[in-house]
């Protein structure tokens, strides 16, 4: 069987992925943003839609939708964006990610064909649990793959439930809690990791994201993990430069580096 | 494993992060080992009765009935209960689930600020650690309450994200239930949210129709003809409409807020704006929701801090698909109206939510006969509303 495409971005482990959402600072600047993350290190970037409530996201990411929003940033924009990027030659896989409820407004059957015609390779829901996303499943039709999540709140019996036809990657909650900078890599993490190893297909990827932010941690989580999800330290490197597009390159050069062992 | 069902026809479910699933399903557990247990139902009720006060008296309006000129309209007196509305019941509930659960930490989302009393009250009682999330708009029209919460020991935070309301205090009151899940229980105050609670609150407040129908019954010798209870999430609503809800000749009706008009887009009636008011899924649950084209959720209006949400309760929109009750929208004016015509005329100032219920008796009484009964649920006492009443009659 050929690669999907989000395969691709695990041809070299641990990946890098990093978060960054559409139309923050500006629309123009996210572009050039996510442009520049996409040709200088990323090997997958998760593309944010915003939404008005993001309960699942800490102060830097609920600041950055929220200013999508005010730009009038809508899901629309998002998946035009997906398109410029390959227009402008992204080639990483692009993720999208966002609330269950924009997405529900579009159409699910609407989205899940616009979402491929743009170029979007998956699709990560952080408030659509296993149980919820049969709807969801059905309209993605086997195409897109729907990224589930495990937390350490997740027990062995649960998490065999959420791996069980799991597709693309495996998405692994780092911490309990909202999204956001963590001073140390949770020391729960080498057992949760293992613990999902078990009950996951053998060969998909596991991922780890939440509160990741240094070069040195992304390498320590890297040595365990099959790939290194950073969302708002790479939101705050962004926010605060006076080049966006350079500061992108810079961020994802620095982790990749790090991933690399350098 | 679920042993309850997680949606009320096509509304409800539990749309949450990860994270809390396991949290969800162990009070799930809980709940439906609680439920069975006699000795959990004797502290409960034990406590109804010798701490918060119940039963609650149903009251006659005789002279609002009269200057109505139609239908008897009665009270269920949910103002006199402790801390002076129906969300002690559901406080107290899950208050003894969490105790059982095990947990120390108690967090819980207000509006008006009742809910945030009730569970600060519960916390005090039990000796639970309490935090209490509260839009800074909601502290500032509710200033009494807040006082009231930290007098009691809790913690007050402000949000000052979104709308600064109810919303933006559940968003803030689930992100730190995902942080602390193993020592916290989420209080949620109203009949919303993700499964188990629409069904756990309701069952909490199932006490207000119980005793409406003895008590009427009692009283009356007959069932009413209608049964009236203002609806922000629902819980006084979905309390009382349980009493009756398997007699069809008592017709249900909930009053949702109408703000300052539909027409005006500053409300917050879900079912009375088909334009804004969608399916949709907001705080763990799918229901009607006000909402814009694409998907955010529409900042909404009341006078009433309680009423002033963008989601309705799953079992409500239920409710209303099958036909089994109404929903009504009462205005900013007319339920200040209400406020002011229950004070002079009865002695009882009502919250600014439970007015939303009276003007829909106000409205609805003199198209009935003398010889038919109005029941409506005076979900709260007013005190807190006196200063944001004073600002809107000057």
């Amino acid at each position: 069987m050929p690669l999907a495409e989000i395969d691709h971005a695990f041809k070299r482990k641990p990946a890098f992925m990093p978060y960054f959402p559409v139309g923050y600072p500006t629309l123009a600047d996210s572009l050039d943003a996510l442009e520049a993350l996409g040709k200088s290190g990323a090997d997958l970037i998760e593309v944010g839609i915003p939404f008005s409530d993001p309960l699942a996201d800490g102060p830097v990411i609920q600041e950055a939708t929220q200013t999508a929003l005010r730009n009038s940033v809508t899901l629309r924009h998002v998946l035009d964006s997906v398109a410029e990027l390959r227009r402008r030659g992204v080639a990483v896989p692009l993720v999208l990610m966002g609330y269950y409820n924009p997405i529900y407004q579009f159409g699910l059957e609407a989205f899940s064909r616009a979402a491929a015609a743009a170029g979007a390779d998956g699709l990560i829901v952080p408030d659509l649990p296993v149980e919820e996303s049969a709807e969801l499943e059905a309209a993605l039709a086997g195409g897109l793959p729907c990224i589930r999540m495990l937390a350490p709140t997740t027990a062995a019996e649960r998490a065999r439930k959420i791996c069980a036809d799991a597709r693309g990657f495996l998405y692994l909650v780092s911490v309990t809690g909202v999204t956001g900078v963590r001073e140390k890599v949770s020391a729960d993490l080498p057992g949760f990791i293992t613990r999902v190893r078990v009950a996951a297909p053998k060969g998909l990827p596991l991922c780890v994201g939440f509160g990741i932010s240094t070069p040195a941690q992304a390498a320590e989580v890297g040595r365990i993990a099959d790939g290194v999800i950073v969302g708002t330290a790479c939101v705050r490197a962004i926010a605060s430069a006076q080049d966006p597009k350079r500061a992108a390159a810079e961020f994802a050069g620095a982790f990749r580096k790090a991933l690399d062992g350098g | 494993m679920t042993t309850l069902s997680t949606k009320f026809g096509p509304y409800g479910g539990q749309y949450v992060p990860e994270t809390l699933m396991p949290a969800l399903e162990q009070l799930e557990a809980e709940f439906v080992r609680a439920r069975a247990d006699r000795a959990f139902q004797t502290r409960l009720n034990g406590l109804l009765v010798d701490y918060a006060g119940r039963p609650t008296p149903i009251t006659c309006a005789e002279r609002l009935s009269a200057h109505l000129g139609g239908a008897r309209i009665y009270l269920k007196r949910e103002d006199l209960a402790h801390t002076g509305a129906h969300k002690i019941n559901n406080a107290l509930g899950q208050a003894l689930l969490a105790q059982r659960m095990g947990k120390r930490r108690i967090i819980a989302e207000t509006g008006a600020g009742q809910h945030g009393v009730a569970s600060a009250t519960v916390a005090a009682l039990l000796g639970f650690e309490c935090v209490v999330y509260m839009g800074e708009v909601d502290m500032a029209r509710q200033e009494p309450n807040v006082f009231r919460m930290r007098l009691l020991g809790a913690e007050v935070r402000p949000v000052a994200s979104g709308s600064r309301t109810l919303k933006d205090a559940i968003n803030e009151a689930i992100r730190d239930w995902v942080t602390h899940v193993d020592s916290t229980h989420y209080l949620l105050g109203s009949a919303l949210g993700p499964h188990p609670y629409p069904t756990i609150v309701r069952e909490f407040q199932k006490v207000i129709g119980r005793e409406a129908h003895m008590q009427i019954m009692a009283k009356t010798g007959r069932l009413p003809d209608a049964a009236v209870a203002c609806v922000g999430g629902g819980s006084n609503a979905i309390g009382l409409f349980s009493g009756f809800v398997d007699e069809p000749e008592v017709k249900l009706i909930g009053v949702e807020a109408g703000g300052e008009g539909i027409a005006s887009g500053k409300h917050a009636a879900r079912f009375a704006d088909p334009a804004r008011g969608r399916l949709g899924v907001l705080h763990g649950t799918r229901t009607f929701v006000l909402q814009t084209p694409d998907g955010q959720i529409a900042e909404t209006h009341s006078v009433s801090a309680g009423l002033d949400y963008a989601a309705v309760g799953p079992e409500h929109a239920q409710l209303r698909e099958l036909g089994r009750a109404e929903y009504t929208v009462a205005t900013d004016a007319e339920a200040l109206q209400a406020f002011s015509l229950l004070s002079h005329l009865e002695g009882i100032i009502p919250a600014l939510e439970s007015a939303h219920a009276v003007a829909e008796a106000i409205r609805r009484a003199p198209k009935m006969k003398k010889d038919q009964i109005l029941l409506v649920c005076l979900s709260g006492r007013g005190d807190k509303d006196l200063d944001t009443v004073n600002k809107y009659l000057s």
